[in-house]
């Protein structure tokens, strides 16, 4: 899209009906790193891309759990994902304070669309840039919602989010049909294989991806770097030859890192 | 035709004029509610009386009330707060309700709502003058449960408001058992609420059983139970007083 006179207010209508600012907003979560959630009947798996500054930082977190029952993942503007996700946080044990029962994970999202709908409807506010995926467990069984800064949601079987995340969506349109029966270490596996879609050509280490799971009588919580690395270790051999091999990767990946790397030429530092 | 334009006292602890907007002494009181989880879930038995002071001025009142589709609510004490708690609870389920998404609200979920709200008025000194009793099935788990006017909240297999925590609970003490049916159930409450006709002043015979399962909530139409007033002891009662005291 191009500018145009109708993109400086959000409260501003184009002749043809669109929000320009709420549209580039969207544009802000297709700049972030990859966020990937898929479920089953009892179980949501969440993955994230690890994306550092520089090799000096340590990696931006981009999930977070909300509650013993409801984890997000986010893409695009970090910090107005760290406020919403506080806000997700709040909202869940105010709830299970009043009445001592986990908060139904389907109201958690609408009342965070209609937050995000009010600021695309006031002048002195801007949209939240960041897109949420939502995986949460209630009384009607496991759920992966996508929150936009429309202030739209959705509900999906499975769901990326994020740059080059069309790989990873078209490898889960291949596989989705059978998620709800998955078995937890399938959706797992299922999860990082979508993961290594976005990595395109990068060999997949524990140490690039962040993963959490959710379940019937399990909590959430963040897989550590062993488990990670067994289950890819599963399906991607890194025999000690390649090791030389995969140092000159690193660096070939770092440089381009430090001028923006394929496609993500004008990432501004907040966008992680 | 007078109007009353409402007046802000300020502060109802500090100020004197104010004592007249907060709860002092109950007026229209309920006495006890009894009630006790059976095999299938929950039996709630009370009487129908509402007393002023000494009086039983009120031989009609309601006192256990169907919430949403899985609790029953029994009130003792004011009448009048009863009435407004099921103006709160109404609300709360009316907005369950409106979300339309498969999630209801559970006895667990009311009974804490209430202690919150119960803790939450003791605290500014103007008490709700109720002790509420909550019971309930959802899932197949049966739930009951107590709060108090000062927030005491708990849950329980048999409880009891008023008079009936010193002469139901012992009763249900030694006879409750988990798998009562709910022949057993209803004749194990009447034992307690026959109890409580002869000893409570403020006990009517005209009550309402009311049973909730998972199927849902039923209230029995009101009735009486059989007494007996021939005891020996109760002919000729003034035999034994000699002289005064």
């Amino acid at each position: 899209m191009f500018r145009n006179q109708y993109d400086t207010d959000v409260t501003t209508w184009s002749p043809t009906g669109r929000l320009f600012q709420v549209e580039y907003a969207m544009e802000a979560v297709k700049q972030g790193s990859a966020a990937i959630g898929l479920r089953s009947r009892s179980h949501v798996v969440l993955a994230s891309v690890n994306k550092a500054q520089s090799e000096l930082s340590s990696h931006q977190r981009k999930i977070f759990k909300v509650d013993d029952h409801i984890g997000v993942a986010i893409a695009g503007l970090t910090a107005d994902g760290r406020v919403l996700s506080r806000y997700m946080r709040s909202e869940s044990i105010n709830h299970s304070f009043t009445y001592e029962s986990p908060l139904p994970v389907g109201r958690l999202v609408v009342r965070l669309a209609d937050k995000a709908q009010v600021c695309t409807q006031r002048s002195w506010k801007r949209p939240y840039g960041v897109g949420l995926l939502v995986g949460g467990l209630d009384e009607s069984g496991a759920h992966l919602y996508y929150n936009c800064p429309s202030g739209n949601y959705f509900e999906y079987q499975a769901f990326a989010i994020g740059s080059r995340s069309q790989a990873a969506k078209t490898y889960l349109e291949r596989r989705f049909k059978s998620f709800n029966e998955s078995s937890r270490e399938d959706l797992i596996k299922d999860a990082i294989l979508a993961i290594r879609e976005t990595l395109q050509g990068e060999t997949l280490k524990s140490s690039l991806c962040t993963v959490s799971v959710l379940g019937v009588d399990e909590p959430f919580h963040f897989l550590d770097q062993e488990s990670i690395q067994k289950v890819i270790d599963t399906f991607e051999k890194v025999p000690e030859e390649e090791e030389d091999g995969g140092e000159a990767e690193a660096e070939a990946a770092a440089a381009p890192a430090e001028q923006g790397g394929a496609g993500d030429q004008d990432v501004a530092p907040m966008e992680m | 035709m007078t109007f009353t334009i409402p007046i802000d006292n300020g502060d109802a602890l500090k100020n004197a004029e104010a004592d007249s907007q907060r709860t002092l002494y109950p007026y229209v009181t309920g006495t006890s509610i009894v009630a006790i989880k059976y095999k299938d879930g929950v039996l709630m038995a009370s009487d129908m009386g509402g007393s002023y002071g000494s009086t039983l001025r009120y031989k009609n009142i309601e006192r256990v009330k169907a919430i949403g589709k899985h609790s029953l609510l029994g009130a003792s004490g004011e009448i009048s707060d009863f009435q407004e708690i099921l103006r709160y609870l109404d609300e709360l389920v009316l907005n369950d309700n409106m979300w339309d998404d498969g999630n209801s609200l559970g006895p667990k979920e009311v009974h804490n709502y209430l202690t919150r709200v119960m803790y939450n008025r003791r605290n500014k000194f103007n008490p709700l003058w109720n002790t509420l009793v909550l019971g309930g099935v959802k899932n197949g788990e049966s739930y009951l449960g107590m709060v108090s006017m000062i927030g005491v909240s708990f849950e329980d297999n048999h409880v009891a408001t008023g008079f009936g925590n010193h002469l139901a609970r012992p009763i249900l003490r030694d006879e409750w058992r988990a798998d009562l049916s709910f022949e057993d159930g209803v004749k194990l409450l009447e034992k307690c609420m026959r109890v409580l006709l002869y000893r409570d002043r403020s006990a009517i015979n005209k009550l309402q059983i009311a049973k909730i399962t998972e199927e849902g909530v039923t209230v029995s139409q009101p009735y009486s139970l059989k007494t007996f007033w021939e005891f020996q002891a109760f002919h000729n009662p003034t035999a034994g007083a000699q002289g005064s005291w």
